[in-house]
């Protein structure tokens, strides 16, 4: 009777529903929490890029606090009834440059309110393997780094997975991204050890991760470039020039 | 722990949980039967996940689970298993129990469940759960491989903290992420080497040999 075919079948159905179940369950039941974290470590992400978080710090207090977040197209202009943590940067980075929802998060003066502070930036884009994304901070004159956030999925580990240490990121502090009115970015170079501090545009490299390096420079050209508009947009309202 | 209890009253009735034969099962894979060190077996975790403590506890805990967990279902199916599809039916048990327990990872600790990122996928793959349930499970009580799953998890699990020990402490001198050395007073660099797959080769090739020459192994 246990090796008739009708024994098998019926076995793996009542298996297959059985352990579906249970995985539907769990899933459904833990949604909540994992959410959670995911939101909770996207906050914690835009913060680190403008300040320093201490250990134990109330991630989300600080950034109730701190961060006022909407969406803008690629135009600069705010879009309204979206709220930016509904926007899923992965969804968007397919879509067509022109169509893409554009999330914003602006860190606003506390006695001046009109004025802004820090503008973070969402980037995406795709490393050696996978892809790669981070928040990119920009200060008060929206054309020098205050510091970048980069995670990846599947970069190599020790080469390329460097992105997401404090050691890489702590490179592009400081870097500007115009040159005189043009949008030129920040390159990461090739090789590794040489001294980019005179060069306002360019950070020492990654040494054995060359083409994650070039996903970077990438991601940053595309999204600072897409953001542009609405860079523009703020640079009267703020008072600066470029 | 309520299964637990629940299945030392049903083995009971005929052998004891703890009989000497049982307690073998534990403490045999601890050392003699080690299934890294003399079976060789979910080496690639074993090498992906120990360049700190905190991450290869998890994986090592998560493998216990998942292997206490599956060899207990499994052996309490094994006389309605299909010997046809016992694989498939093996393989669907240890999967269904890896993602419950990735998913309450993510739930529960987020950041370590990012750096084990694939590994806790892949024990669905670790040669040493469907080994056991294969050569174990398959053929006894609920009660015994219980007891074998537990100590093949145990001894994943030992190998990996002592690996991740001097990995951690060699690596960047710290343990469980306390910097050691700089609490000590004295700066210590950090060796690059044992933070890639090199070093744990190198450290489970040491523990290899110390068990071997302990143990009194001779080749053939």
């Amino acid at each position: 009777m246990r090796q008739s075919n009708l024994y098998i079948v019926l076995y793996a159905a009542a298996l297959t529903v059985v352990c579906g179940g249970l995985l539907a369950l769990a899933s459904e039941g833990l949604k909540e929490k994992q959410q959670a974290n995911i939101e909770l470590e996207q906050k914690k992400n835009i913060l680190s890029t403008v300040m320093d978080l201490p250990k134990g710090a109330n991630i989300e207090e600080l950034y109730a606090k701190k961060v006022k977040s909407f969406v803008v197209d690629a135009q600069g202009k705010v879009i309204e009834g979206v709220q930016a943590k509904d926007v899923v940067v992965l969804a968007e980075y397919k879509k067509p440059a022109d169509q893409r929802k554009l999330p914003v998060y602006e860190f606003r003066n506390e006695s001046n309110p009109e004025k802004i502070d820090f503008v973070v930036l969402p980037v995406f884009g795709f490393g050696l393997w996978d892809n790669i994304w981070g928040f990119v901070a920009l200060q008060a004159d929206l054309n020098t780094i205050q510091g970048v956030s980069y995670q990846h999925k599947g970069e190599t580990p020790g080469l390329g997975a460097r992105i997401d240490s404090k050691e890489i990121q702590e490179r592009y502090k400081g870097k500007s991204i115009y040159d005189n009115n043009n949008l030129v970015s920040v390159v990461m170079m090739k090789g590794e050890g040489v001294d980019y501090s005179n060069d306002k545009h360019k950070v020492d490299g990654m040494s054995g991760a060359t083409l994650t390096a070039k996903g970077v420079n990438n991601m940053l050209a595309q999204y600072l470039s897409l953001y542009e508009n609405y860079l523009k947009s703020i640079k009267a309202t703020n008072d600066v020039s470029l | 722990m309520s299964t637990e209890v629940a299945e030392v009253k049903e083995v009971k009735k005929s052998e004891p949980l703890f009989s000497k034969k049982n307690r073998k099962l534990v403490t045999n894979p601890l050392d003699i039967d080690n299934p890294i060190t003399v079976q060789v077996l979910g080496i690639c975790s074993a090498l992906a996940v120990t360049t700190q403590m905190k991450p290869a506890f998890t994986m090592a805990v998560s493998l216990v689970v998942v292997l206490i967990a599956s060899s207990m279902v499994i052996s309490a199916l094994r006389n309605t298993i299909p010997s046809r599809i016992r694989i498939v039916v093996q393989l669907a048990v240890i999967a269904t129990f890896v993602i419950l327990v990735d998913q309450v990872l993510k739930a529960y600790v987020y950041d370590i469940s990012k750096q084990l990122s694939v590994f806790v996928g892949l024990i669905i793959t670790n040669c040493i759960v469907m080994g056991r349930l294969e050569a174990f499970s398959m053929g006894n009580k609920v009660g015994p491989s219980f007891m074998d799953g537990l100590g093949n998890g145990l001894g994943y699990g030992i190998i990996l903290m002592i690996v991740a020990f001097f990995r951690e402490l060699l690596g960047s001198g710290a343990l469980f992420g306390f910097k050691i050395f700089e609490a000590a007073g004295f700066h210590y660099p950090g060796n690059g080497l044992m933070l890639l797959p090199a070093g744990a080769c190198i450290v489970v090739g040491v523990i290899i040999w110390v068990q071997r020459s302990l143990n009194g192994y001779r080749e053939g």
